[in-house]
């Protein structure tokens, strides 16, 4: 856009820099000073001093000083700041001018150089004549300069140069042309700086020595141009902080002035320029907060200040550009890296700018109206002699006139006429548009969504003003989402209206199908007259008609309109359009249902389809076709109704594809589902419903699913939450809300007929081959073929169980590994009605714990559904739990010949095996035999035979062994010695003759064998008779290698006198035996202690008498003396 | 006075509006539909600093003095939550919330 009257001057916008001038240089012939200006000005980065050159030549012209005012007295400024002067002295007055001239210090000729040097100085001083602008001048050498003070010729002929030129010596630099180049001019142009800094700062002095010489009645505005002179100086100079000191009285000031209708506008442009800088100046020094309050303030100063009600336009221009300048202000700082917040964002300002912009528009529409025939005046009164005006904010027909009053009417009126027919050729939609989209973008940047969908209404909206509906349809359509999922309806139905004005300009038939059916719809917030227009368009473009205009369009848009509709009667072809449902809420609303959400094979499938139309007068569908994941039961469920396009709205209640509004209609299909669909499911994809028909045009309403719209699940939801009671319907209506969609269905196998029983004896015994009999009879009416039995463990339990368990036909035989658990698929024959097989089988449970058997019975027959022959597949199964258990429980002990029990065994000595088997099994069993498997370390002491053969035992009762046996010495051997097996062959007591023994094999528990030295044994008669001689052998064997010292004591006892070595030391040769003979002599009779026998071994300590009383009797039994036998005894004693 | 009074569902679409006749509706639609951006910011936001979830309350979207018009406000959405005929979620059609709602858009604060 080109710039308009509104836009900031580009003086104003841009970074004041000191302003230096370069004289001398030729940079178009030559290359030394070609690169010496390159190096000055290429590659100005930001840590170059703000310095603008420029290269003028040495006779250049600056512009005239105009001679110094005595005094202020008679002088009555015209207006508040020209409109010339930020560019002069930003690009017309140097703060310094550089004169560069090539000469060495040995220079031959040097007077001439030196006088020409300073004629061109002189040159320039001339044009500069009354300005406090600097001159400085830079000798370009050829030789590098010596260190100061070494080159004598140098100082001496640098003083004479200064004092031809009158320059200070601060003012003279050198510019050797060397390797060096750039650090030289950096170290050039910090120098310039600060000549220019100087410059600025004895200006800022000048302006301020005007102050005292004007007087507050007339030179108001002078202390407003004054002010901003110095700011202005301030930031030439670098002086931020005191430029915005000075802005902001300037700022003050600005306000304090007499505002008129005549001179709110300079004064509003020149506030305007004031609020930009201070808020630029703020945002530089990183306080956001003054710049948005500073803002504000100047918002509320001069919201109010429209000026002449005729220009009221101009006002919300300004105003407008107050908001975009300062959300460009605020961006780019945001650029620079200010954060800025979701509530306090660019984005607020360039809304607020675009709404001024609306209003100007509205303005303008308004008071610029004028007729045709009014004609732009001519002389132009808004021209100037110039073509720029002399002041900011002046009218160009009255500049410089301070006079509150119109010295000339006439002249005033026809300067508004031009202002206002120039306002009517601005194209404020681009405007508007422009700020917008500013906006929009800022508040995607910020999260605010709904901010930038509401902007982008309003954008499309002014698309739509601005004629370019094409795009406002864009924007619209991509925004009505939005408001539709969030169920904001009002604005919709905004959204909407204008979106079908747009389609009905561009006569779009599909968009202006589907609004109309959005705007007919639940959703629409719009009045019933309203929708009855809408509705008869929608039947008239059905019928291949044009439809009547929409209210408040353009008049000239709609001639064109229907000049497009009348094109697209006579366009042939594409007159079926196919819509989506699911993202809009259309004025039918949708649902359908299956009966059940499972249907046998052998009954027909059925559903509804509820159909309720939301639409002011009652409607007539051609067609409603149903989809379904398999395509082959679309053909049933078509309903399509002939009629004449012209019937749309006849025949009101006949005919079942009449939707009477508010009324649910009820459409009931059924088909019958195929044997393959068996365990499958069943899914409506989509529900086709034809509005119009072909030889018109037909709108195809398309469902997804089982129906349901943009704001159906919201609806449901609700409905479900809700406990009112709906009001009574007549039996066969029923409440819409109350349907609940239902899309898909599975289709099962026919019930069986068939019984199924399992008759065993739980629980099974481990290993046994347990009995399991399996009665299928058909209650069937009619055969039924291959019936097929699959038995065994049911899948999906513990893999381990899958190992151990094995199932099998045959009884007779053991099964091993090689069977599987699970035998599947057994065909059995055919069976008639009421005909019943039983099967044997049998299951080998390795482990014990409960298991799930599958017992599972498949079969076809034939059947007939809706005259239909079909086969079906059917099946029954049963599961039994059944645990296994032990049959029995075997416990093993090791005692001594004394029927002691031992912890270890002694080797050579015998011990005593026995065995306890102790049925734990319900059922009674048989022990068929057992058998004692020795290991080989173990011999027997007598012969090994079973002792329980044939034996029944019943719950409860158990069954003992006892072995003797014997374990030669071997050594010491860790963790015992292998004892054997023992094994048991048992079978059920009720099992058949033919079913196998079960042989359960138990190993025997480890034993501990020790050796001992010295092994005693002891001779003695089973008992004893009181004075009776009782002879008593102990035999004392040495079991070691050693020679054996033995100490044996006998020690006295009440009970009985003795005879024999009472106490005796005697060495035992290694392998040899001795033998001890004594003659106890019982005195007493019962249960006696025999006198105790004790063994010490000197070289083992550890063999104590606890351990000898293990293998030799202590007590005895003493029978009293018999009667008959008294005298013979006495006299024996 | 109050020339905009409405209650949002939380799922964001309006329970009840109601705005000044005299100005335009669709206006003040727009308005809070808007405003509902920093309603969701807010809620994210609490969800991150991790504060009280029982306290519901989000503050004012921008500061006003009318501190008593949301109590005031809020008791009478209570009232109308505690009609055992009203289902939580439809829109509000309840004579007294709407007299409620004219006195304080009536009223001069």
């Amino acid at each position: 856009m080109s710039p308009t009257q509104w836009d900031f001057p580009v003086e104003l916008c841009c970074r004041p820099m000191a302003f230096v001038t370069l004289t001398g240089l030729d940079v178009v012939y030559n290359a030394v000073h070609r690169a010496v200006w390159d190096a000055f000005c290429a590659n100005r980065r930001a840590d170059r001093v703000p310095i603008s050159f420029k290269v003028l030549p040495g006779d250049h012209e600056y512009p005239k000083c105009r001679p110094k005012r005595t005094s202020y007295e008679w002088y009555i400024p015209k207006g508040i700041l020209k409109t010339g002067w930020m560019n002069k002295h930003l690009n017309l007055v140097p703060a310094l001018v550089v004169v560069f001239y090539e000469l060495d210090w040995d220079e031959p000729q040097w007077k001439e150089k030196q006088s020409e040097c300073a004629t061109r100085v002189e040159i320039v001083r001339q044009s500069l004549q009354g300005r406090n602008t600097k001159v400085a001048v830079v000798l370009i050498q050829k030789k590098t300069p010596l260190p100061p003070g070494e080159d004598v010729i140098a100082s001496e002929r640098a003083a004479a140069l200064c004092n031809a030129c009158e320059l200070s010596g601060k003012s003279l630099f050198v510019l050797p042309h060397t390797d060096h180049l750039v650090g030289y001019i950096i170290r050039l142009e910090n120098a310039f700086y600060e000549h220019a800094q100087t410059y600025y700062y004895t200006e800022i002095r000048r302006v301020k020595s005007h102050k005292e010489f004007l007087n507050k009645t007339t030179h108001q505005l002078l202390f407003v141009r004054h002010q901003f002179k110095i700011a202005f100086f301030s930031e030439l100079k670098q002086d931020t902080q005191n430029a915005l000191k000075n802005y902001r009285t300037a700022y003050n000031l600005v306000h304090e002035l007499r505002a008129h209708e005549t001179n709110i506008l300079e004064i509003k442009t020149m506030a305007g320029f004031i609020n930009y800088k201070i808020c630029r100046l703020c945002f530089q020094h990183n306080t956001p907060l003054d710049a948005i309050a500073q803002f504000r303030k100047h918002i509320d100063l001069c919201k109010k200040k429209i000026g002449s009600a005729e220009l009221s336009f101009e006002h919300d221009a300004w105003m407008s550009k107050q908001f975009q300048a300062f959300g460009d202000l605020f961006d780019e700082a945001i650029k620079l890296g200010l954060t800025a917040i979701q509530t306090q964002n660019p984005g607020f300002y360039y809304q607020q700018a675009a709404y001024y912009a609306q209003e100007r528009k509205q303005l303008a529409k308004t008071l610029c109206n004028h007729e045709a025939s009014v004609m732009y005046p001519n002389p132009d009164p808004l021209e100037t002699q110039t073509g720029v005006l002399d002041f900011y904010g002046q009218r160009s027909w009255r500049q410089g006139i301070l006079s509150f009053d119109l010295s000339d009417p006439e002249k005033e009126k026809v300067g508004i006429l031009a202002i206002q027919l120039k306002e009517r050729n601005v194209v404020h939609s681009e405007i508007i548009i422009t700020l917008l989209s500013n906006a929009v973008a800022q508040f995607k940047k910020y999260k605010c969504p709904r901010m930038k969908s509401h902007l982008m209404v309003q954008m499309g909206e002014e698309y739509y003003y601005a004629k370019d509906y094409t795009k406002a349809l864009k924007l619209l359509d991509y925004v009505m989402c939005d408001y539709r999922s969030e169920g904001w309806w009002t604005l919709l139905t905004s959204i909407l209206t204008t979106a079908l004005k747009c389609s009905y300009l561009m006569a779009q038939l599909k968009d202006y199908i589907t609004y109309s059916l959005e705007l007919l719809g639940r959703a629409s917030t719009l009045k019933d007259d309203q929708k009855s227009r809408i509705e008869k368009n929608l039947i008239n473009v059905l019928m291949n008609e044009s439809p009547d205009p929409e209210p408040d369009c353009d008049i000239l848009a709609v001639k064109t309109a229907q000049k497009l509709w009348a094109d697209r009667i006579s366009l042939a072809g594409s007159n079926i359009f196919t819509i989506g449902v699911q993202d809009f809420v259309p004025f039918v609303q949708c649902k359908a249902k299956f009966h059940a959400p499972s249907f046998h094979v052998d009954v027909p499938v059925q559903f509804d389809i509820y159909l309720k139309a939301d639409c002011p007068h009652p409607i007539r569908f051609s067609k409603l076709c149903v989809s379904f994941n398999n395509q082959e039961y679309n053909q049933f469920c078509v309903i399509e109704e002939a009629s004449k396009a012209n019937e749309v709205l006849e025949n009101l209640t006949q005919g079942k594809m009449c939707l009477v509004p508010g009324k649910t209609r009820k459409l009931f299909f059924k088909f019958v589902a195929k044997t393959e669909d068996v365990g499958k499911k069943i899914e409506i994809t989509s529900v086709d419903l034809a509005l119009g028909n072909e030889t018109g045009r037909c709108v195809v309403l398309n469902w997804q699913g089982g129906g349901g719209d943009a704001a159906s699940s919201q609806e449901a939801l609700q409905a479900a939450r809700s406990f009112k009671r709906r009001p009574k319907l007549p039996d066969n209506e029923v409440h819409w809300d109350s349907i609940i969609i239902q899309a898909s269905t599975m289709i099962i196998s026919r019930v069986p007929n068939i019984s199924v029983h399992l008759q065993h004896g739980p629980p099974a015994l481990t290993n046994e081959m347990y009995c399991l009999v399996v009665t299928v009879q058909s209650h069937e009416k009619t055969q039924i073929r291959d019936v097929k039995l699959t038995a065994g463990l049911k899948p999906g339990q513990d893999a381990n169980l899958t190992q151990k368990t094995h199932v099998t036909l045959h009884g007779t035989e053991l099964c091993d590994e090689s069977y599987p658990a699970l035998l599947t698929d057994i065909p059995v024959g055919d069976l008639h009605p009421g005909e019943q097989l039983e099967k044997m089988l049998y299951v080998r449970c390795g482990t014990v714990g409960s298991r799930m058997f599958l017992v599972y019975v498949s079969y076809l027959i034939n059947t007939t559904v809706e005259e239909k022959e079909i086969v079906c597949k059917c099946h029954k199964d049963e599961t039994v739990t059944i645990e296994t258990v032990f049959p029995f429980d075997v416990a093993v002990k090791f005692v001594s010949t004394k029927f002691e029990h031992l912890e270890r065994v002694y080797a050579d000595i015998p011990f005593l095996l026995m065995t306890d088997l102790l049925s734990a099994s319900p059922w009674a069993l048989t022990i068929v035999s057992s058998e004692l498997q020795l290991a080989p370390s173990m011999t027997t002491v007598d012969q090994l035979e079973s002792q329980v053969d044939n034996v029944i035992l019943q719950t409860g009762e158990s069954a003992s062994e006892c072995f003797c046996l014997q374990c030669p010495s071997l050594g010491n051997v860790e963790g015992g010695v292998a004892t054997g097996h023992y094994i048991i062959s048992w079978k059920r007591t009720s099992a058949m003759e033919n079913i196998p023994v079960i042989t359960t094999v138990i190993t025997l528990p480890h034993v501990i064998v020790e050796n001992i030295p010295l092994h005693v044994n002891a001779d003695l008669p089973s008992f004893g008779r009181v004075r009776e001689s009782l002879p008593v052998k102990y035999h004392l064997q040495n079991k070691t290698d050693l020679v054996q010292d033995v100490e044996i004591s006998v020690e006295p006892s009440d009970a009985f006198m003795f005879s024999g070595l009472k106490q005796i030391r005697l060495r035992i040769l290694p392998g040899t035996e001795q033998e001890m003979l004594y003659n106890f002599y019982p005195l007493m009779a019962g249960y006696q202690q025999l006198p105790s026998l004790n063994i010490n071994l000197l070289r083992f300590p550890n063999f104590t008498n606890q351990l000898l009383r293990r293998f030799i009797p202590t007590s005895i039994f003493v029978k009293p003396q018999g009667r008959l036998m008294d005298d013979t005894s006495i006299a024996a004693a | 006075m109050a020339v905009c009074i409405a209650v949002i569902a939380k799922e964001n679409y309006p329970l009840y509006i109601r705005s000044t006749p005299t100005e335009n509706k669709l206006k003040f639609h727009y308005m809070v539909h808007t405003s509902l951006d920093v309603v969701d910011e807010k809620i994210s936001a609490m969800g991150k600093a991790l504060v009280d979830q029982r306290e519901l309350y989000l503050g004012l979207l921008y500061p006003t003095e009318d501190y008593k018009m949301f109590r005031k406000l809020h008791n009478s959405y209570t009232d109308v939550m505690c009609n055992p005929f009203y289902n939580p979620g439809d829109r509000i059609q309840s004579r007294a919330f709407d007299n409620m709602v004219t006195s304080m858009m009536i009223q001069v604060c």
